[in-house]
């Protein structure tokens, strides 16, 4: 019976496992039916449908369906199968159907297709793949944190195309663009779209940008080289200008903004500077020839133009100087051999002419050259301080021994005795420009010597034109230079102002006390000493006549003032004279030291050289000069004898009573003693005193300081004023180290230290 | 002029040679004084009465008996040892001194101790004293510079034996130009530098834009233009 029963236990067990083994395999069976029939179903899942516009509905649903079951299936197994299946898809397609279509075409059409392609994948195809696949975007996908579906798309679009878009599609787009630079019409909408590819697909940067600049720097490599070969430089520049407007233009139309930047630059790089150097040399148009041809419009483009490039504009500026430069140098040459030929000749009227001459050529060569700045290189900074450089080199240049300064001060006094009705410009205008040339000068303290001295001379002869004009120079002269420039010189204004006063005080007080009045018509101008320049004094013997003029405004000048005493400056008066000569009575305008020499007459008719020192008591020189002017010059007042051209100690002297002139009044003329080398000498004594001021004020400030600082500040100090030479601040060092003021330092001889 | 005692201390502690002893040495008081009493002695044998010091008559007496010639630098020298004040004289404090310092108390003792001294003066550190000294010393009581001609003379003697060449050229250029009828300190001390500084007869190392004094400016001015000759273009 036992054995039995475990042989039914066995049978029934392996029955029971023979069931479960059948089950088991059964479920299994089933399971692999299922995934048999799913796998078939995920093959299934055709794609050749997709590419059609319409698609059935229920081919739809039954697709999405067999999507859906497959990705909820509890095993799992078949999402990443999916996955696959999906990028697979995408593959496919792209391999298939857009890969082959690119291919067959070529440029435009290429473009075309490329764009089309590209729309119909992304919006359609894609589309709808994700579609049906969104079930496993939604849950899988996230879960394991894949690439999502919309991204897988453009990535498989981006690694199955980009050797493609990289090579074939951007060298149709480059020659398409390279086609509207040799001059054709393109299609830019086409241009746009594809842009519009690259951007959709973030490579717009890596491939489209990155190939358009680089093509565009082949196609302007080959052209700037053949255009400069081809082309004179106003040619070459009108090019360019017109090919960045193109290209900006083109740009902003079809590309992103920021491409236009790169784009231009690359321009600019090929056109302009890579070939520059043969660009500005060209013989016959390069930018000497410009500069000497006054063609602006071509200087204003080619401001215009390098003034893109980082430093272009060093070139131009440069060239700019130079030219400049040598105008100005062409003047003062020419000026030179002109003037020594008045020289040789000894014709001083046209020798002042001359020198005159080249002040107003170099205004006019000024305002030339600052219209340029001005209009054609946009006021740059650059440019302005390469003109004021270029001019300070000429305008620093003696003529014949006249310093600039000097040339200056004439042609400023010529200036001022004019007529204010004169020519084109008014003489504020020029005034103007006087002053702007004195920037240039660097001997400013020289100009303000020399026009002191003239400003004496046309204020105390009545010469100067207007006195606002003379004010107005000084005003601006005050506004450049700084009011110790025109201190002396506005007192010297103001004092002939105060002189009106005077004369008519001085007037009240004749009529008040007839019994001083000395019987002749009389004015006084009272100068301040100090402001004017330093005039030489001479003992004289007045004749009566005058001693009595003297006398009186002596006691009227005491009415006014017990403190101060007057100085006659009898050398710089004016008289005017009644000649009783026979043929007819005339006046004469003569100075008072003539006048005194003629009143000598009055009471001998004949008088001996010697006679006439005596009794003037006056220096040689300057009788000698006297009795020139008044019997061998132009007038002949006297008689000498015996009728020679000149002076001797020996010659005798008579009232030359046939005398005549047309003119009833004639101004008889007295040289000027030439001051000229005691105007430099007064500048030059004045410039090492300044000097050894500022040594001075500056050991004070520093104490101790080393030899080339003490130079570089004293010449800084002064530059305002004059350009001190360095000897001479040597010179003036050691002059105060002698006079201890200042020491050497025992361990370094090149510092020096302030001695209290 | 101003004189810092500090120099007159300078000297006497630099002094290490052989044969210039410091006073302060010590040794037996009595050697010491017997020493002090043979320099007085030796004073008073050159003394002028009147004045109680030594004048240039007496100074002569004194060379012609060390047998050297009154110009030769080495009384110059002695002169610095002394510190002496005043050109052509020497007092008896002086003598004292410098004679203490040589330790010689007779002319035979000075004649051996000279070449000493010879080589103490020309030590660097001693020169530039002796060298600033005998400016100095040529000075009279209110002036602060002494004529081209002196300072000529002075330069050959001082600095002669030492830079002949430089020397002799400076000195035909001194006596040759007309801008300096006087030379002063600053200018003396100037020249002993620019021949310890200078490359002489190039001079391609002088730099007028540096410190040097006019003078030299002008000096080197003048040297270039006579070794260039004829040819005298310069191009600034």
């Amino acid at each position: 019976m036992e054995e039995k029963t475990l042989k039914d236990m066995k049978e029934e067990e392996i029955r029971k496992m023979e069931k479960k083994t059948l089950k088991d395999m059964k479920e299994k069976e089933e399971k692999e039916e299922e995934m048999r029939k799913l796998e078939l179903m995920l093959s299934n899942i055709e794609i050749k449908g997709l590419s059609n516009e319409t698609l059935d509905g229920i081919k739809c649903m039954t697709l999405y369906t067999d999507i859906y079951i497959v990705a909820t299936d509890s095993n799992q197994v078949f999402n990443a199968k999916m996955y696959s299946k999906y990028k697979e898809f995408h593959n496919d397609y792209l391999n298939d159907i857009v890969l082959p279509h690119l291919r067959l075409h070529h440029g435009e059409f290429l473009l075309k297709e490329f764009e089309t392609s590209w729309a119909h994948y992304s919006k359609v195809i894609h589309n709808r793949l994700h579609l049906y696949f969104r079930y496993l975007g939604r849950y899988y996908v996230a879960r394991e944190k894949l690439l999502n579906l919309n991204d897988v798309g453009n990535r498989c679009f981006i690694d199955l195309l980009y050797e493609e878009m990289r090579s074939r599609v951007m060298d149709a787009v480059i020659c398409l663009i390279n086609k509207e630079r040799d001059g054709a019409k393109i299609d830019r909408e086409l241009v746009k779209k594809v842009v519009n590819v690259f951007e959709e697909l973030k490579l717009y940067e890596d491939i489209f940008e990155e190939r358009i600049v680089a093509g565009t720097k082949d196609y302007y490599s080959k052209k700037a080289s053949l255009w400069i070969s081809e082309n004179s430089c106003p040619e070459f520049m009108l090019k360019v200008e017109e090919c960045l407007e193109k290209e900006e233009n083109m740009v902003r139309d079809c590309m992103k903004p920021a491409t236009e930047q790169k784009i231009v630059s690359e321009v600019e790089h090929k056109l302009l500077v890579l070939h520059s150097t043969q660009l500005f040399d060209k013989e016959y148009s390069g930018l000497k020839k410009l500069l000497e041809d006054g063609k602006v419009v071509d200087l204003a483009r080619m401001y215009r133009l390098y003034s893109r490039v980082h430093d272009g504009l060093q070139h131009v500026c440069l060239a700019f100087k130079n030219h400049v430069t040598a105008q100005g140098m062409a003047l003062v040459r020419q000026t030179e051999i002109e003037v020594n030929k008045h020289v040789v000749k000894n014709d001083v009227g046209a020798l002042q002419n001359q020198q005159v001459h080249l002040i107003m050529e170099f205004i006019k060569l000024h305002e030339v050259y600052l219209s340029y700045v001005n209009d054609y290189f946009q006021s740059n900074s650059m440019f302005f301080k390469v003109l004021k450089e270029a001019f300070e080199v000429f305008c620093n240049k003696s003529i014949a021994g006249v310093s600039p300064a000097e040339l200056l001060s004439i042609f400023c006094d010529q200036t001022l005795k004019k007529k204010s009705c004169d020519n084109d410009k008014s003489t504020e205008d020029t005034i103007d420009d006087v002053v702007k040339l004195l920037v240039y000068i660097s001997d400013k303290d020289m100009f303000a010597e020399f026009h002191r001295k003239k400003l004496a001379r046309r204020l105390l002869f009545n010469k100067s034109d207007s006195d606002e004009h003379e004010r107005y120079l000084l005003t601006k002269l005050k506004q450049k230079c700084g009011r110790h420039f025109t201190s002396k010189m506005e007192g010297m204004v103001t004092d002939l102002t105060l002189c009106q006063d005077t004369t008519a005080s001085f007037t009240d007080y004749l009529r008040d006390n007839p019994d001083m009045n000395p019987g002749f018509d009389l004015t006084v101008t009272v100068l301040t000493i100090g402001f004017w320049p330093s005039y030489k004094t001479c003992t004289f013997n007045l004749p009566p006549e005058m001693l009595r003029c003297v006398e009186a405004f002596k006691q009227f000048y005491q009415t006014r003032t017990k403190r101060t005493r007057i100085t006659w400056l009898f050398s710089l008066g004016t008289c005017t004279i009644v000649g009783k000569f026979e043929p007819k009575t005339m006046d004469l305008i003569v100075t008072t030291l003539q006048a005194s020499v003629l009143l000598l007459f009055n009471s001998a008719n004949r008088l001996s050289y010697s006679d006439i020192k005596d009794q003037l008591d006056l220096p040689e020189e300057d009788v000698t000069r006297l009795l020139h002017s008044l019997s061998c010059a132009k007038y002949k007042i006297l008689k000498k004898e015996p009728d020679t051209k000149t002076i001797s100690k020996t010659d005798y002297f008579e009232f030359n009573s046939m005398f005549t002139d047309r003119l009833k009044r004639i101004k008889v003329p007295f040289p000027l003693v030439d001051d000229r080398k005691k105007v430099i000498e007064t500048v030059v004594s004045d410039r090492r005193h300044a000097i050894e001021a500022a040594i001075v004020r500056i050991m004070k400030f520093r104490k101790v300081l080393g030899h080339h600082q003490l130079m570089s500040e004293c010449a800084e100090v002064l530059s305002s004023t004059f350009r001190p030479d360095f000897k001479i601040i040597k010179l003036q060092i050691e002059s105060l180290i002698s006079r201890d003021y200042l020491e050497r330092d025992s361990k370094d001889h090149s510092v020096y230290r302030y001695l209290a | 002029m101003k004189r810092s005692s500090s120099r007159r201390s300078g000297v006497s502690s630099s002094s290490s040679s052989p044969g210039s002893c410091d006073l302060l040495r010590s040794g037996s008081s009595k050697a010491v004084s017997k020493e002090t009493e043979r320099i007085d002695q030796l004073f008073y044998t050159y003394m002028d009465k009147p004045s109680g010091m030594i004048d240039p008559e007496g100074i002569e007496s004194f060379c012609s008996d060390l047998e050297v010639d009154h110009t030769d630098v080495r009384i110059l020298m002695l002169a610095w040892k002394m510190q002496a004040e005043r050109q052509g004289y020497f007092t008896l404090e002086e003598w004292r001194k410098g004679l203490k310092a040589l330790h010689a108390d007779s002319i035979s003792k000075i004649k051996k101790v000279l070449p000493d001294l010879e080589r103490e003066v020309r030590r660097p550190t001693s020169f530039m004293d002796f060298y600033s000294y005998s400016f100095r010393y040529c000075l009279t009581e209110k002036q602060k510079s002494i004529d081209i001609e002196s300072a000529c003379e002075l330069l050959s003697v001082v600095l002669g034996y030492l830079f002949r060449h430089q020397v002799d050229k400076l000195v035909e250029y001194l006596k040759n130009q007309h801008e300096y009828k006087v030379i002063n300190m600053d200018q003396w001390m100037s020249f002993l530098r620019f021949c310890n500084e200078i490359n002489f007869p190039s001079l391609e190392n002088y730099d007028p834009n540096l410190a040097w004094p006019l003078i030299l400016d002008n000096f080197v001015d003048w040297m270039r233009e006579k070794q260039n000759g004829s040819l005298g273009l310069k191009s600034f």
